[in-house]
């Protein structure tokens, strides 16, 4: 059978390393204050509650209709966040958070990858078949919401690169994909992927987007490795 | 003129698609079973799909003048999640039908795997049943994804001029005209081809095993693409031969290789399929 190909560089390490824990340890109370900020009154009551019910019984089914509802409750704009404290607040373990993704709306399903960095799931590699699935699909909030930091820790350079090609090809802004700079950095694949991307697109006198050249300049060994600008 | 659309998913079209195609010409298809945007969970549902590319698909083509055929086969997508993979056990008690002229689409999506097994189990289902293979080069890295398609076709029991190719462009033609199997061309709207660039290609390559379909699905498509290639041909001074070589004679020769071409839309069916009707209203 034929691998995949896989030059070695500095992105083709699949474990979580120090340089990772930054994009994996995002911290819950900037949702938490970000997801305040949009609810008035009335919804910050809803949320609280339903925060207290998944805290109080993480294994009964209340919490988890807050967690289909919560559009209806908090506006569908907030409705990724509070999903996401909804999911934090019940400590979400690697069952609940599979079952919740293959039950899940687009949206739902968005929100438990967005969610992964902010629990022990996130920190192994064992949601990876979900991450792996949002890839495969064309509706474009999942692919975003799959290049996220959980992403940027744990695919393996083959899938990561050809995230990275889906965005571009299907119009994700590469501002989605966390920690661009540090895995595009020195990895030649990408590059070649890339320059390739750009000459087919050229051959069909169709335009080359705007956000690959960015990507082949991190793709350079001497890329900065961390810009400010990257989220 | 007649036109034969090697490779749409009229699933996803309406009947009007469908009566403006008998209109503009087009009188046979071949319906590839394909990724359906929502991602299916379970053999079953394959099986309910392809119970429909064989039965109530076929029916309401024939009602507007015509015939339909399918590929059928796990796609590359879904090859990827392990839950729809026990469909390649399936899939042999369906390729024995007669409404099946191909195994398909097969081939990359993100080149994992995954997707290099079922390829090659496909192929070999392929082989085994005396079939054609529609292979699918992938959207994104195609140039090295059809370097790929074609390491594991070399590999295999099936003949290059038993496989299509398709979905190729300018990067791709020439490696695919070089490795002996028939070359399919996806005309859209705004990606894969247009019709001017496929008569540029057509003016380079020629018409041999050229195959040109509009792919026309869920997305943003048009299924009367293979009708404007036509035009675009004439326009291009091709001569009424050369149109016809293409969008019928090619297709007919590629997909008669399976022995199981209707190309008659025969005796006005039944009115009813399984107790239902679509000619409904005042017919």
């Amino acid at each position: 059978m034929l691998n995949p190909p896989a030059p070695d560089g500095p992105a083709s390490r699949p474990a979580a390393q120090p340089a990772q824990q930054a994009e994996l340890s995002a911290d819950i109370e900037d949702v938490r204050a970000r997801t305040q900020a949009q609810l008035d009154a009335v919804r910050r009551t809803w949320l609280s509650d339903a925060l207290a019910e998944a805290a109080r019984a993480p294994r009964q089914a209340a919490w988890e209709l807050y967690f289909a509802s919560a559009g209806r409750h908090c506006g569908r704009t907030a409705a990724s966040d509070v999903r996401v404290l909804l999911l934090h607040a019940a400590g979400a373990g690697e069952e609940t958070l599979i079952r919740l993704y293959r039950q899940g709306t687009a949206a739902e399903r968005a929100a438990v990858l967005r969610a992964l960095p902010h629990l022990p799931t996130g920190a192994t590699p064992r949601a990876l078949p979900l991450a792996e699935d949002a890839l495969r699909a064309n509706d474009t909030t999942l692919v975003a919401a799959a290049v996220g930091p959980y992403a940027a820790a744990w695919l393996d350079p083959h899938a990561w690169r050809h995230a990275v090609l889906k965005c571009l090809f299907t119009g994700v802004p590469l501002d989605a994909v966390s920690g661009l700079a540090r895995r595009a950095r020195g990895d030649a694949e990408l590059a070649r992927m890339l320059r390739d991307f750009a000459r087919e697109r050229t051959a069909a006198g169709r335009p080359v987007p705007a956000d690959l050249d960015r990507a082949l300049a991190l793709t350079d060994p001497d890329a900065p490795a961390d810009p400010p600008e990257e989220n | 003129m007649r036109i034969f659309d090697p490779h749409i998913h009229m699933t996803s079209r309406t009947t009007d698609d469908y009566a403006a195609m008998y209109e503009a010409g087009v009188r046979a298809l071949v319906e590839p079973s394909f990724w359906l945007g929502q991602p299916r969970t379970s053999p079953a549902s394959f099986c309910d799909y392809f119970d429909s590319l064989l039965g109530w698909e076929p029916y309401r083509a024939a009602q507007h003048g015509i015939a339909h055929h399918c590929t059928l086969a796990l796609n590359p997508k879904e090859a990827g999640d392990e839950r729809c993979v026990p469909v390649l056990d399936e899939l042999p008690r369906y390729l024995v039908k007669d409404g099946v002229v191909a195994v398909g689409e097969i081939g990359y999506d993100s080149m994992t795997p995954a997707e290099d097994t079922a390829l090659a189990a496909q192929l070999q289902l392929a082989a085994d049943h005396g079939l054609p293979a529609l292979v699918h080069t992938p959207h994104r890295d195609k140039a090295a994804g059809l370097a790929r398609t074609l390491d594991v076709l070399r590999e295999s029991e099936l003949p290059p001029e038993r496989v299509v190719l398709d979905h190729l462009n300018e990067t791709t033609v020439a490696r695919a005209a070089d490795s002996g199997c028939w070359m399919g061309f996806s005309i859209y709207p705004d990606t894969k081809m247009d019709e001017h660039r496929m008569v540029r290609l057509l003016r380079l390559h020629g018409t041999d095993r050229v195959l040109v379909n509009s792919a026309a699905d869920w997305g943003r498509s048009d299924p009367l693409k293979t009708r404007a290639v036509a035009d675009a041909m004439r326009a291009d001074g091709f001569t009424e031969d050369d149109v016809e070589t293409v969008l019928w004679h090619n297709p007919v020769a590629f997909y008669g290789q399976s022995g199981r071409l209707q190309l008659e839309t025969g005796p006005p069916p039944p009115s009813t399929h399984e107790g239902n009707s679509i000619l409904r209203g005042g017919d």
